[in-house]
């Protein structure tokens, strides 16, 4: 009875969302165009002042830092042997997969030939945090890929290369942590380059330690948030007892953090831009209060983590805050050492925001096809 | 033997030979514009906003680091500093990242925005006419010794001499001595170097040690943390197998991970 109740309502929102990304689409293909045959300068508000901008900020920055659920809960699960979260390792895994696989192709766009990618395979430059952060990507993307591989094989009936897979599970997973925990950092090393460049709010020694703490709390927001979504779209979920004490793990994470951070910017005499609201403070506040603070009380009480709707909203505020953060690195704190704003130009939104669809809809599918969710509902229990 | 440039900003006559040559030398197309692009490599602008016909003038054009930024942060090695001094650019190796860009601590790098296949614009020292014994053509076409070409040592010499010899003509301070780490690019003036439009909140130490520091570590804490995460699943796996061998105990174990 159930289902005959949920089949059709479901059906109209694949409907639905299949309109927007088509709507999305479209505009989609016309700037991919464009960006290839008339170059970067055509489509982008970048500049010689501003050469990075929304695809470096939002795509690359934020799409590794909130995949960093999977090697976060790959961990728990397998590392820390808390069997009782396994049902979200598939999920997780999943949208780290297709995270990591957004952020390749948005390097697609932002690279000025990216048919020349595969260079950083063969001419070494040890000094770059980006030669390093492009051979951890792409390790990663495929360990990813291999931890995913069992759900497909399993789907279609080859047990046996599954159960190999599952028997190297270990040093897989542990490879996937090593090399997270490399490049997740080595995204804020990007930024240790430019201490004559990036604001003393944001600029520290420290950038790596903070890209992957601030990581691991969004990461696991991302998770949260991703249940509720998956809820809406296709009535599956994961457990509130397996949830709680992610909040709990994130509001750790966050505030360790935030404390970090509060501690840089009362030791390096930045705290003055805050007080006196620069444009930089409020952007730094904007993000701070977003990513951290509501986040962190809201959530320290068992009352809200333990209802829904609370849960989410503090999720997506780390998420959010998580994101105006990256921006901030990026932009916001660049922009008084280029001597200019910078905004991103309407086709720069619609690359970010068509590849996101992109993600989406290949997560749909797969959910689809594949036994992502634990269906509880319908087989009764396991 | 390593060369450079030294740029005295009082005998600057503002004329433009110096980017006009660069732009024959290097083949760039169209004219020298005002600001440097990727087709404009140098060039040369007046610093006084209320009367620009009488200077100072100030050029613009690759420092030649000594510990280059852009060389160290370009993941493919399109970047890199030759023993003579200049600091050359590799465009068949380039992805364009735009990492060398962003980095620079002079914005000297810049980007063909307008070209489907684009590659990255900075001045190269004249490499390849160093080869053949020539100084760089923009040192050659200066008609004032404003810009002049040699041993980084002997310039370095002689911009401490002129300073010495006309201290209330001159900053005392050669600007590319210690900026990231010094330059081989050396320039002397009558105005404050921040009236001429130059950086001065630079680090002394380059730039690159920053990022090396954190990146020549990566072995060591490989090793430690994959040892460590093995070391985690080893004793909560064995956690794990003692609580199933004793059986009933297991359910115990799981309520106490739920109320963790
Ligand atoms: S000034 Fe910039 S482009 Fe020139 S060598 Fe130094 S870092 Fe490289
Ligand atoms: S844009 Fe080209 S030269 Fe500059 S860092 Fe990237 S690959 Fe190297």
């Amino acid at each position: 009875m159930n289902q005959t109740a949920t089949l059709p309502a479901r059906r109209f929102r694949i409907g639905f969302w299949t309109g927007v990304f088509g709507i999305i689409f479209l505009p989609f293909l016309v700037v991919t165009f464009l960006r290839f045959f008339k170059g970067l300068g055509a489509v982008t508000n970048l500049s010689d002042k501003f050469p990075w901008g929304l695809w470096i900020g939002f795509d690359l920055l934020c799409g590794v830092g909130l995949a960093a659920g999977a090697f976060t809960i790959t961990a728990v699960v397998h590392l820390f042997n808390l069997k009782k979260f396994e049902p979200v390792v598939r999920p997780t895994v999943l949208t780290g997969f297709l995270g990591y696989g957004f952020v390749i192709l948005a390097l697609m766009f932002d690279l000025g030939q990216p048919w020349r990618i595969w260079h950083a395979l063969i001419y070494w430059n040890p000094h770059s945090v980006m030669f390093e952060v492009a051979w951890c990507v792409m390790l990663y993307t495929t360990v990813l890929a291999v931890e995913f591989s069992p759900v497909v094989f399993e789907r279609f009936g080859f047990h046996a290369p599954a159960r190999i897979i599952h028997g190297l599970i270990t040093p897989l997973v542990i490879a996937g942590v090593l090399l997270s925990t490399l490049h997740q950092s080595s995204l804020g090393s990007l930024y240790l380059i430019v201490p004559s460049k990036l604001h003393p709010l944001w600029y520290s020694q420290l950038l790596p330690l903070f890209f992957y703490v601030s990581a691991i709390g969004a990461g696991i927001g991302m998770v949260i948030l991703e249940s509720y979504l998956s809820e809406r779209a296709f009535g599956r979920h994961l457990e509130m007892d397996l949830l709680e004490p992610l909040a709990r793990a994130m509001v750790v994470a966050l505030g360790i953090y935030g404390l970090m951070r509060l501690q840089v910017i009362v030791r390096n005499g930045s705290f003055t831009a805050i007080t006196s609201l620069t444009y930089e403070g409020k952007m730094f506040l904007l993000e701070f209060v977003l990513g951290v603070i509501l986040p962190v009380v809201l959530l320290s009480f068992r009352r809200m983590r333990t209802s829904p709707r609370w849960l989410v909203t503090g999720s997506f505020f780390a998420v959010l805050g998580f994101v105006v953060n990256r921006l901030n690195i990026s932009v916001t704190g660049m922009e008084r050492a280029a001597g200019t704003r910078y905004l991103p130009s309407i086709p720069e939104i619609i690359v970010s925001v068509g590849l996101v669809a992109i993600g989406m809809a290949v997560f749909a599918l797969a959910v689809h096809f594949f036994p992502i969710f634990p269906e509880r509902k319908l087989e009764g229990g396991d | 033997m390593s060369v450079g440039l030294l740029f005295d900003a009082t005998r600057c006559i503002g004329c433009g030979a110096c980017s006009s040559a660069c732009k024959e030398q290097n083949k760039l197309p169209g004219v020298v514009e005002a600001k440097t692009t990727a087709y404009t490599w140098t060039t040369v602008k007046s610093v006084n906003p209320a009367k620009p016909e009488e200077g100072p003038y100030m050029r613009h054009l690759c420092m030649h680091c000594k510990v280059p930024t852009c060389a160290s942060v370009c993941p493919v090695l399109a970047l890199t500093k030759t023993p003579e001094g200049p600091v050359v650019y590799d465009s068949a190796k380039c992805m364009g990242c735009r990492y060398c860009m962003m980095a620079c601590p002079f914005d000297v790098p810049k980007y063909q925005w307008d070209k489907a296949v684009p590659i990255i614009g900075k001045c190269i020292l004249c490499a390849g006419r160093l080869k053949d014994g020539k100084p760089s053509a923009c040192a050659e076409a200066c008609p004032v010794q404003a810009t002049v070409f040699g041993k980084h040592e002997d310039l370095l010499r002689e911009a401490r001499e002129r300073i010495r010899q006309n201290p209330s003509g001159y900053v005392d301070h050669v600007y590319g001595l210690t900026e990231a780490g010094g330059t081989s690019v050396l320039m002397i003036s009558s105005v404050p170097f921040e009236k001429l439009g130059l950086k001065t909140d630079l680090p002394t130490e380059p730039p690159a040690m920053r990022t090396w520091q954190v990146l020549s570590n990566i072995p060591d804490f490989v090793a430690v943390w994959g040892v460590f995460l093995y070391g985690i699943h080893w004793i909560t796996a064995r956690r794990g197998e003692v609580a199933q061998a004793k059986g009933p105990l297991t359910k115990d174990m799981d309520d106490h991970e739920r109320h963790l």
